[in-house]
């Protein structure tokens, strides 16, 4: 499995996605700059410059038609993907920490972040696509919903399966479900340590449930529906970052040594791999090493054919899974497949 | 105003009759004499007396006094006789008999007024209630494992736990517990009670289930020694101790100010306190560094009768248990004392028949007079050998552990205190005369020893001197010795090998012999541990046909970090952990057999401290255990057996669990996969929502009727042929 090594930032990496077709990846770092990616040979298709401070967050309509982007200048911004050109620019009150469109791709949320007297906040945004001939309509000034948490604030949000609801985790450990109509909670479940943050969630393909990686040096997989508990995928280092591979049932989680500690404690504690466990059985089965700094966010291709990961180093790392991660299989499972 | 009844009690009593232990008490008195409110803590009543008739009273007065100086001062005016109608003297009371018929006894005015009183002890006798006899558990429950599996206490964060080991499976769990303790654990000698270690004082626990054994209210204990046979266990806290009059804890007036407590764990009840002689020489010199506490402050002898503690420079006070009195009420003064150690088991010299404990000292060369090592037999107090030594820089003393040699480790600076070189002189305690055998051959100073237990046999680090300003370490060497084969006592010792170029720091013998590891302890760039094998089964060097030994290096493995290692009491694991207290990286324990196989790594967050339980003797005669030996192929037959069942019983038990598991993820998945059409049907959306062609920002041409086609290549192999062609 050799890596490709993308070399486009000058800042550590704060988020990196796939789009639905997996051809192309996008990168957001502290350096304020988007980047845009040919997955497959690691080709720089183009950047979205615009924002004023470190870019925390990004996603990627269904279709690749729009890109969002949330950052430490309190904006949301929305790009055209093909000319990257920004079609619109939303101001929050703080920095926006997580934005994510809903598997239709009518609707974006935003995590903003809790400070200078204001709350931490889930905003929901429509979102207008116009024609699909890159002529937008204008966007709606205002959210369409806007979720306050008051007991602990939300680090990251996602969309449970038919965009039905809103899953966040929070700074206190915790995971909560909202109703994304109402923006009501129905649930909320201490899923990690107390007071130790959730860094990262990410869902399966069909949202069914979701992986959760904590400061806690835990990643748990989660039911969308009630937020029962499923699987525990102990670790030595906090986690940044979590994924669900599709095709195998693998996860791969990503972490290290915080970035503020690492200068404090030796190179060969930085622990900076990405950690491949199996889904259900939660073992360790390997370990990819390469990133000189901690892994602040890991994505896997959708078609579950490569992953990449972006470290605190400023690179981006794309790898081709090769066959003998495909061929991989614990006896039992093999056993069930050929009945 | 006279010394209260309190401050008269054991201290006084022991500092009058033995003058020992020049303590200025004058602060302590002022404390007291202030306290004193009630003003009749000062008198005392007498009871037990005969009844004489008045004129024979002055008679009894004067005895009286005599027996009263004795223990502190007091007066004849201070002596009030109470007389009663016919003139006679009522009978009161004292300690000791007077004659057949009278045995006096004493109490305080005050405890008179505080019992005596009516109401204050009720008139009617009630028997006391005796608790029901409540079988309490076997303390030594774990030594009857079937598998004769070894126990060891974990720390780690704010939990400790005991486990079994299990070789290179997962340990299983006995008792875990969180805040168990606030500093540290401990193990008795015989691994019977676990010590925890609290603000309020030490608690032991024991039994299979860990339950609460006993318990030692020394507020802010720090330190904790038990002595060899478990009797005894002693205490040291930097505060001295605060006792408020009338509290109900265990602790006396007796103990207060004192910073050491010798408690006999049999009781639960201290048997003598004692202030540390660092303390209050720390006070005395001003200006000077203060200087690190002498642990252990009381140094026991083998078979526990004795206890001793030194008063660095001036004498060695002996104690005898289970009085805790001084040995002939004196302390033994020795002329600059640096250290001393007893023999760590009850030793026969040749020749001698009486009972006798041997103890190892040594002094500086002071003035003109050389610096001594001594050997002295108690409780005769007498001095059976002594050896001169000039040059000298720093002895330590180590005792063989069945006492039979005495290695003497003489750090020697040359005439002009430039070089340092280091003699050991090893005296044969059995043999008639004690024999004394100088090796000099070490070029350069030695900085670990460490006897073989229950051997003859022992190694050496030496380093060279550290070049001026230097930041790494000099390189290290690590030397092995052994007597030499001839008849029935061993030879003259020998060096059997040098390993050059290391950086070790630390021996660790196996407990039982033969094996022992070598290896580079809290450091920041070297990790190694050597395995080494002093009876190796193989081809042996011709240069060392005539010595008891064949050495071999079995494995060397490296554990980054590495800060303790620990044989288990068996000899048959050896623990290699790094621990927290000492630096935060790459906390955790190594479990390796004795051969430097690595069983398990346990990398473990905040890890603090493993132990092994110890074991107690065994109770197999020397016979039997030669029976065991001799038929160890058939048992291990049996064991090998066993083991090959318990891995087939475990990976059948892994299978299943994995079979289960994968059932029930692939049932919650197709439940869920139910569950997700139900909601989508009553939402009234079609199956494939999730589909990104129906989402929102899907183009037109594909949503345009639906007609696009959408082409997917879709290669596969089938099959793949290798032929070579000529």
């Amino acid at each position: 499995m050799r890596p490709i090594l993308l070399s486009g930032h000058e800042r550590s990496l704060n988020q990196i996605k796939f789009n639905r077709d997996g051809d192309l990846l996008f990168s957001v770092a502290k350096d304020k700059i988007v980047c845009a990616w040919w997955s497959a040979n690691g080709e720089r298709l183009g950047t979205y410059t615009g924002h004023q401070g470190a870019i925390w967050t990004v996603d990627v309509s269904p279709n690749t038609i729009l890109l969002a982007t949330g950052s430490a200048d309190n904006t949301v911004r929305l790009w055209n993907v093909k000319t990257g050109e920004c079609v619109k620019v939303w101001d929050f009150p703080t920095a926006v920490k997580r934005v994510e469109f809903s598997p239709d791709g009518t609707k974006l949320l935003a995590v903003t972040e809790k400070r200078m007297g204001f709350l931490g906040t889930i905003a929901v945004l429509d979102i207008n696509y116009g024609d699909g001939q890159g002529n937008f309509e204008p966007q709606a000034e205002e959210p369409s919903l806007r979720i306050t948490c008051n007991e602990s604030k939300a680090t990251v949000a996602g969309w449970g399966y038919m965009g039905k609801y809103i899953i966040a985790g929070h700074e206190d450990g915790s995971v909560s479900q909202y109703d994304a109509k109402t923006g009501d909670q129905l649930e909320n479940v201490q899923a990690h340590e107390f007071d130790l943050q959730i860094n990262d969630i990410q869902f399966s393909p069909d949202r069914t449930y979701f992986i959760t990686a904590s400061k806690d040096k835990t990643a748990k997989l989660l039911s969308t529906r009630n937020l029962a508990i499923l699987k525990t995928y102990p670790s030595d280092t906090p986690l940044n970052s979590a994924t669900i591979t599709p095709k195998k049932d693998y996860v791969i989680l990503g972490g290290g040594q915080a970035a503020m500690d690492v200068t404090t404690t030796s190179a060969r504690q930085g622990k900076f791999e990405a950690r491949f466990y199996h889904k259900v059985f939660e073992d360790e089965i390997g370990r990819v090493r390469g990133h000189f700094g901690p892994l602040n966010t890991v994505a896997v291709h959708p078609a579950g054919t490569a992953y990449a990961s972006g470290g605190e180093d400023g690179y981006v790392r794309v790898h081709h899974f090769d066959k003998s991660y495909f061929d991989f299989m614990y006896e039992v499972e093999r056993e069930q497949m050929r009945r | 105003m006279a010394p209260s009844f309190d401050t008269l009690s054991e201290q006084d009593l022991h500092e009058e009759e033995e003058e020992e232990e020049e303590i200025d008490f004058s602060d302590l008195k002022a404390q007291y004499e202030v306290q004193v409110d009630e003003g009749l803590d000062t008198f005392i009543v007498i009871d037990g007396l005969p009844v004489v008739p008045a004129d024979s009273r002055q008679k009894l007065v004067k005895f009286l006094l005599r027996k009263l100086n004795s223990v502190g001062h007091t007066s004849e005016d201070a002596v009030f006789m109470p007389l009663s109608d016919k003139n006679m003297t009522e009978g009161y009371l004292h300690g000791v008999p007077l004659d057949k018929k009278h045995t006096l006894m004493v109490n305080k005015l005050m405890d008179i007024e505080r019992y005596g009183r009516e109401g204050r002890v009720e008139e009617e006798y009630k028997a006391p209630t005796v608790e029901a006899f409540k079988e309490k558990e076997h303390l030594r429950s774990w030594m009857g494992d079937v598998h004769a599996r070894d126990q060891f206490a974990l720390y780690r964060g704010d939990k400790v736990g005991v486990f079994w080991n299990n070789k290179s499976n997962p340990p299983e769990n006995v008792v875990d517990r969180a805040h168990w303790t606030q500093l540290f654990v401990q193990w008795s000698p015989k691994g019977t009670f676990l010590a925890s270690v609290h603000p309020q004082g030490v608690q032991l626990w024991g039994g299979a289930s860990f339950s609460k054994q006993r318990q030692f209210p020394h507020p802010f204990v720090q330190l904790v020694e038990f002595s060899p046979q478990e009797n005894y266990v002693t205490t040291w806290s930097a505060r001295p101790i605060q006792v408020e009059e009338g509290s109900q804890s265990t602790l006396s007036y007796e103990e207060d100010g004192k910073n050491i407590i010798v408690w006999d764990i049999t009781t639960g009840k201290p048997l003598r306190s004692f202030v540390s002689h660092d303390l209050t020489a720390g006070a005395s010199a001003e200006g000077e560094p203060k200087k690190k506490v002498q642990w252990p402050a009381f140094k026991w002898s083998a078979d526990e009768k004795y206890v001793a503690r030194m008063l660095q420079g001036q004498s060695i006070s002996i104690y005898e248990l289970p009085r805790m009195n001084l040995l002939d009420k004196t302390s033994v003064k020795i002329d600059g004392v640096m250290d001393f150690e007893w023999s760590p088991a009850t030793v026969t010299r040749e020749g001698v028949k009486q009972y006798e404990q041997l103890l190892c000292f040594w002094t500086p060369e002071i003035g003109s007079s050389p610096a001594r090592v001594g050997l002295m037999s108690v409780p005769t107090k007498e001095i059976v050998r002594t050896r001169n030594l000039f040059n000298v820089s720093d002895v330590k003393l180590h005792w063989q552990s069945q006492g039979t040699y005495v290695c003497v480790k003489v750090d020697r600076h040359s005439k002009s205190k430039k070089s340092m070189a280091t003699n050991l002189e090893i005296f044969r305690i059995k043999e008639k005369g004690v024999p004394v055998e100088v090796v000099d051959s070490l070029k350069d100073t030695v900085i670990n020893f460490s006897w073989e237990p229950n051997g003859g046999r022992f190694v050496v680090i030496t380093t060279g001197e550290a070049a001026q300003g230097a930041a790494v370490a000099p390189k290290t060497s690590v030397a092995f010795f052994a007597p030499e084969k001839k008849g029935p006592s061993a030879g003259n010792f020998k060096l059997v090998r040098v390993v050059d170029k290391k950086n070790s720091n630390a021996i660790y013998w196996s407990p039982k012999g033969r094996f022992v590891v070598v290896a580079t302890v809290h450091s920041q760039s070297s990790y190694d541990i050597d395995f080494w094998d002093m009876d190796f089964e193989g081809e042996k060097a011709e240069g060392e046909k005539d010595l008891a030994a064949n050495l071999q290096l079995m494995k060397t493995v490296e554990h980054y970090g590495v800060t303790d290692v620990d044989w288990d009491p068996t000899g048959r694991y050896v623990v290699t952990s790094a621990s927290s207290w000492t630096h935060s990286m790459e906390n955790g324990w190594t479990l390796h057999t004795f051969a430097g196989q690595t069983l398990s790594e346990n990398p473990t967050d905040k890890f603090k401290q493993f132990l092994w339980r110890p074991r107690p003797a065994t109770l197999l005669s020397k016979e039997e255990q030669k029976q065991v030996r001799k038929n160890l192929r058939e048992y291990s037959k049996e064991f090998d057996e066993e083991d090959r069942y318990a891995v087939d019983i475990a990976n059948t038990a892994v299978v299943e669990t994995r079979k289960r598991v994968l059932s029930e993820w692939t049932a919650w998945l197709r439940q869920q996969k139910e569950l997700l059409s139900e909601d989508k049907e009553v939402y009234g959306l079609p199956e494939d929502v999730d589909d990104p062609k129906l989402a929102k920002d899907a183009p037109p041409a594909t949503e345009d009727k639906g007609e696009a086609v959408v082409e997917e290549i879709v290669e596969e192999i089938v099959e793949e042929h290798e032929e070579i062609i000529n």
